[in-house]
Order: C-alpha cells, then sequence, then structure tokens
C-alpha cells in the first residue's frame, strides 16, 4: 500500500489533467483551474515548512558555531522584516503600501542586493565567453565567428564598418539560430509527453522506492 | 438596471445596420459558460461598445461598457441558459447607434474540444509507439540508444568527489514541482544521491522552492535506503533558500564558495542566474553537469560547464540511466515521434506550399 496509493494519486491527478484539457463539459471543464487552487493551497503550507526549515538550519549552525555571522544575520533579517511586514499591514491595511516600512526595506535594501547579483552577469559572460571563444576547435571558432557578426550587428558600429552587418546579425539570429532552439523544443516537447506518459504508467516514480 | 430607449425612425434604420455586423452566438468548444459577441470593430467607425444582456427581452442591464475590439466574451452564464443582447455603439464622431434586441442565444456545454483534435492524435500516435517499443523492449529486442556523454559522467563526478573529501552541491533550478524539468531533475537526483550514498560523500541541495524540498528530501532518502546507508542520510543538508531569484542565487553562490564541492549538479530550469551559478562553480574548480530545457540558458551551460544535457537528454536522464530496457523503449518511441514530426513538417511545408492544405489549423490549440 506504501507505493500503490502515492502512485493511484499521481496516475489519477495525471489522468483528470488529460481528461479536463480535451472535455469542457461538467465536471471535467474547470479542474485544472481547480487543481491549480489546490496546488496554491499546498503551496502556502508547504512555504510554512520552508521556512521552518531555513530558520531551523540556521539556528542549528550557530548553535554548532559554524558561520555564526551569516546565520545571525539571515536571521535577524527574517524577523525585522517580519515585523515590518506585519507593522505594515495593521498600520497600513497592506505591506505593500507605497509609504510602508516593509515596502521601505523592499525598495532600498532587496532592489538594489537583487541589481547588484544581476549587474555580476555582465563580468561571468565576459570570463565564460573567453573560455568558449578560445580557438581550439573547428566549432569554436564558428561559434566565435557567429558570436562576433551578431555582437557587431547590433551596434552602431558595426553598421559603420559594413551595410550588411546588422542584416546578417538579424539573419543569423533569425535563421539558424532559430531552427536550433526549434528543434530543441521539439524534442523537450516529445521528452515532455514521454517522461509524463511513464509517470501516469507507473514506469517511473523517482519519489517511490 | 439601465434603461433601453427606443429611438424613432431613423435610430431604428441604424438598428438594423449595425445588427447585421454583430453576431452574437454561444462560444464553441467552451463548457457552456460563455457566450461569444463579434463586434463590428474592423469598419473603423466605431469607438467602443457598451452591452446590455438579460433573460428576457425586457430586463437587459448593462454588464459592460467602453468595450473595444473585435470580440467580447461573455462569461460567468448558467450552461443551458437562454439569453438576449443589445449592443450599443459609440462613433467616434459622439453619436451612439444600437441593435435590435438578439437572442435568444443558448448556451452548450460540449463534451469534446473539437480544437483540441490534432492534439489528441498526435497523443494517440505517440502513445501507439510507446506501447509498441514497450512491448518489442520486453520480448527481448536490443534497442540502441546513442550515448549521453554528460550522464556518464556522473559517476565519475561524484567518485572525484569522493576522491578529494569534498561534498556535491545540487541545484535543481527555480521552478515549483509541477514543472516536467524539476520533475526529471528529481529522477535525475534520486541516481546521484544513491552514487553518493555508495560513495559516502555529503550531499548539500538549496531550493527555492518548498514543495521541490519536501520531494527531495523522500527522494534522497528513498536513494539512500537503496544503496543500504539510510544512517547516512542527513535531511538537513537539503534545505530551502529563498524563492528570490537573485537572493537565491547570491545564498548558492555562497554555499558553493564556503564549501568548495567537489561536484556541482545544475539540472532543472533556470533563468538568468544559470551563468552566475556555473562560472562560481567553475572558479572554485568543481566539475560542473548542467541540464536544462531551457533554450535561452543552454548556450550559457555549454560555454561554463563541463557537461551539458541538452533539452531532452534531461528528460531522458531517468531512463538513460536505469538501462531498464522498457524504459529504454519509451526513449526509442520518443526518436521514432522525431522522426515522424520531421516528415509531417516536410510535407506540410510542401502542402501550404503549394496551396493544397493548411496543416497549422489542426494544430494550434485554442
Amino acid at each position: 500500500m506504501r507505493k500503490e496509493i502515492p502512485f493511484l494519486i499521481s496516475a489519477l491527478t495525471a489522468l483528470f489533467a488529460v481528461l479536463a484539457f480535451f472535455i469542457p463539459h461538467r465536471p471535467f471543464g474547470g479542474l485544472q483551474q481547480k487543481m491549480l487552487v489546490w496546488y496554491s493551497v499546498v503551496t502556502g503550507v508547504a512555504m510554512l515548512i520552508g521556512v521552518e526549515s531555513l530558520l531551523n538550519n540556521h539556528y542549528k549552525r550557530i548553535r554548532r558555531q559554524e558561520n555564526v555571522l551569516y546565520s545571525s544575520f539571515l536571521i535577524l533579517g527574517f524577523l525585522i522584516t517580519f515585523v515590518l511586514g506585519v507593522y505594515s499591514i495593521r498600520k497600513y491595511g497592506d505591506a505593500f503600501a507605497p509609504n510602508s516600512p516593509f515596502m521601505f526595506i523592499f525598495n532600498y535594501a532587496e532592489v538594489p542586493l537583487q541589481s547588484t547579483m544581476f549587474a555580476l552577469l555582465a563580468f561571468f559572460i565576459a570570463s565564460a565567453a573567453y573560455r568558449a571563444m578560445k580557438i581550439r576547435t573547428v566549432e569554436a571558432s564558428l561559434l566565435l565567428a557567429a558570436a562576433v557578426i551578431v555582437m557587431l550587428g547590433r551596434v552602431p558600429a558595426g553598421a559603420q564598418l559594413w551595410a550588411g552587418m546588422p542584416r546578417l546579425a538579424e539573419w543569423i539570429m533569425e535563421i539558424p539560430n532559430l531552427a536550433a532552439q526549434r528543434g530543441i523544443l521539439i524534442g523537450v516537447a516529445l521528452g515532455s509527453v514521454g517522461m509524463s506518459l511513464r509517470i501516469i504508467l507507473g514506469i517511473e516514480k523517482p519519489y517511490l522506492r | 438596471m439601465v434603461a433601453i430607449k427606443y429611438r424613432p425612425m431613423f435610430g431604428i434604420l441604424m438598428a438594423i445596420i449595425l445588427s447585421l455586423n454583430v453576431q452574437v452566438y454561444d462560444t464553441p468548444n467552451d463548457d457552456g459558460t460563455s457566450i461569444t459577441i463579434k463586434l463590428p470593430w474592423q469598419t473603423g467607425k466605431y469607438k467602443s461598445f457598451s452591452i446590455y444582456r438579460g433573460t428576457t427581452p425586457t430586463n437587459l442591464k448593462l454588464i459592460q461598457n467602453f468595450v473595444v475590439g473585435e470580440t467580447y466574451k461573455d462569461r460567468g452564464l448558467r450552461p443551458g441558459g437562454e439569453y438576449y443582447y443589445r449592443i450599443v455603439a459609440h462613433t467616434k464622431d459622439g453619436k451612439t447607434e444600437e441593435t435590435k434586441i438578439i437572442g435568444p442565444v443558448k448556451t452548450i456545454a460540449t463534451w469534446f474540444n473539437k480544437n483540441r483534435l490534432g492534439i489528441l492524435i498526435a497523443i494517440i500516435i505517440l502513445g501507439g509507439l510507446f506501447v509498441y517499443f514497450i512491448e518489442k523492449a520486453r520480448s527481448g529486442a536490443e534497442l540502441f540508444i546513442r550515448k549521453i556523454s554528460g550522464l556518464e559522467a556522473i559517476d565519475d563526478a561524484v567518485g572525484r568527489a569522493a576522491e578529494l573529501g569534498k561534498p556535491i552541491v545540487y541545484i535543481p533550478g527555480l521552478l515549483g514541482i509541477n514543472s516536467i524539468p524539476t520533475i526529471a531533475s528529481l529522477s535525475i537526483l534520486r541516481k546521484v544521491a544513491k552514487k553518493a550514498a555508495e560513495y559516502e560523500v555529503d550531499l548539500i541541495m538549496p531550493n527555492a522552492d518548498p514543495m521541490v524540498m519536501t520531494t527531495a528530501q523522500e527522494v534522497v532518502k528513498e536513494a539512500y535506503l537503496d544503496a543500504g546507508r539510510p544512517d547516512i542520510y542527513n535531511p538537513n543538508n537539503i534545505y530551502y533558500l529563498t524563492s528570490d531569484q537573485f537572493g537565491y542565487t547570491a545564498g548558492v553562490d555562497g554555499i558553493l564558495i564556503r564549501e568548495k564541492p567537489g561536484a556541482v549538479f545544475l539540472q532543472g530550469y533556470f533563468y538568468a542566474e544559470s551563468l552566475i551559478l556555473a562560472e562560481t562553480a567553475h572558479s572554485i574548480g568543481a566539475i560542473q553537469i548542467a541540464g536544462t530545457t531551457s533554450t535561452t540558458q543552454l548556450p550559457f551551460f555549454v560555454a561554463a560547464c563541463d557537461y551539458t544535457l541538452i533539452g531532452e537528454e534531461m528528460l531522458a536522464a531517468s531512463a538513460y540511466l536505469s538501462k531498464d530496457p522498457v524504459t529504454l523503449g519509451s526513449l526509442k518511441a520518443e526518436d521514432y515521434a522525431k522522426a515522424l514530426i520531421i516528415i509531417f513538417l516536410i510535407v506540410a511545408i510542401l502542402s501550404k506550399v503549394i496551396g493544397f492544405f493548411d496543416f497549422t489549423k489542426l494544430l494550434i490549440a485554442k
């Protein structure tokens, strides 16, 4: 029963989702929407488990004297944000009210931190591109040539060098690049159907022994 | 209630003219809860429309004002119900024209969405191929599946971490448990965790979704039981970080820098964080095996990682690694389905070019 019940739940849920896709009549029509609502409810409860896991993990680290500073900062940050969120709801009726202290933390701490992390991408792109474009093989040479054309085609300097550069860059993006992407996406779609069928039929059960 | 005023002779004439251009009908292929109103928007004469609805011709009420666009869907109706409509058009020169009362229009719930017939046929063909190749595999036929180096390297990566005495970090991407790449990632996790248990290597897994975290804890626990080492399973190594994209990226980067893992697995659906994670893992000298179905992030993984599972390779990983003939049969079916799609695409393109038939009409799901 330990195996059969979870398998039945997953197989029947998938079967109902497939039926709801093809049959609009009640009780199937709208079933997918209802399932999404249930999923949101379960996710909400799971979020509590997630927060408990996060705080518990860092509390244990502090007790073990392991990265105390980082873990203390995380717990302190969580508590300050949580308290300010509750305070904002009580005072403004909504934590996301424009002048609330919660939004102050969001706008002046979280958003700049997110932007900083995103900005790092520029440096990582440069280092990864350097490694990928070192001419060692024919493929790497093709990659380098395509990258140079696309980069030049997207800046005014490229058009100054040769008027046809932007059109060539566009052609690379619209024809060979898009064709390769569509090929991958067809494979992904088939793989998704295949994987779904394997799970529905019980051939693949990663969550069971 | 907004009463409809009857206009003199000119108004009635205009109402008839407008009625000719307005179509009100039960929305086809739905659950019987909506009626579609097609408006004469393309004439360019009207600024917006007001729509009145009632269950009898005498109790019409305004349901929507300032409607713009070619069609309006009146939703939330009773299946099998009868409804009457009147449309008032506001012209660009500030005048109004109105239709006569249209109806009764009856809502009908349908049992099969005909717009999805093409998809049903495709699923039946694919399902048939599946059954055929699974049965063929069961009967003992040898099926050739090409070598996927990214999957062959899993054992080496875990072995390397074991030799170095370092942990493994497994990153499942940002999406939730309802996404196919995440489910595929958990299948790969099962194999990685089993190997980690056999080699007694710590497996660290920070998560961006609490549902993925709880599922991953179960998957890893089962893998450790499979390997006969439930004693070394540590649920605290699989934890929740944050659902925020760059918060998660910063957290994982911190873990990579502090723990210095011997192997890093990036398996799932990634966005802009993919390269930041892959490059950080490269900077600490970890062997990286990435896999994603996101075509926009694949080039970053190919450039930065040692091995990359491209699209369907990731979805096929579990079947490939199991070496079970039945699951391998399902992979073979996918290959044949792909060949059929290529043939179909060639036929469809030729058919459209010579003007014989437009197959896209069959395939677009509405």
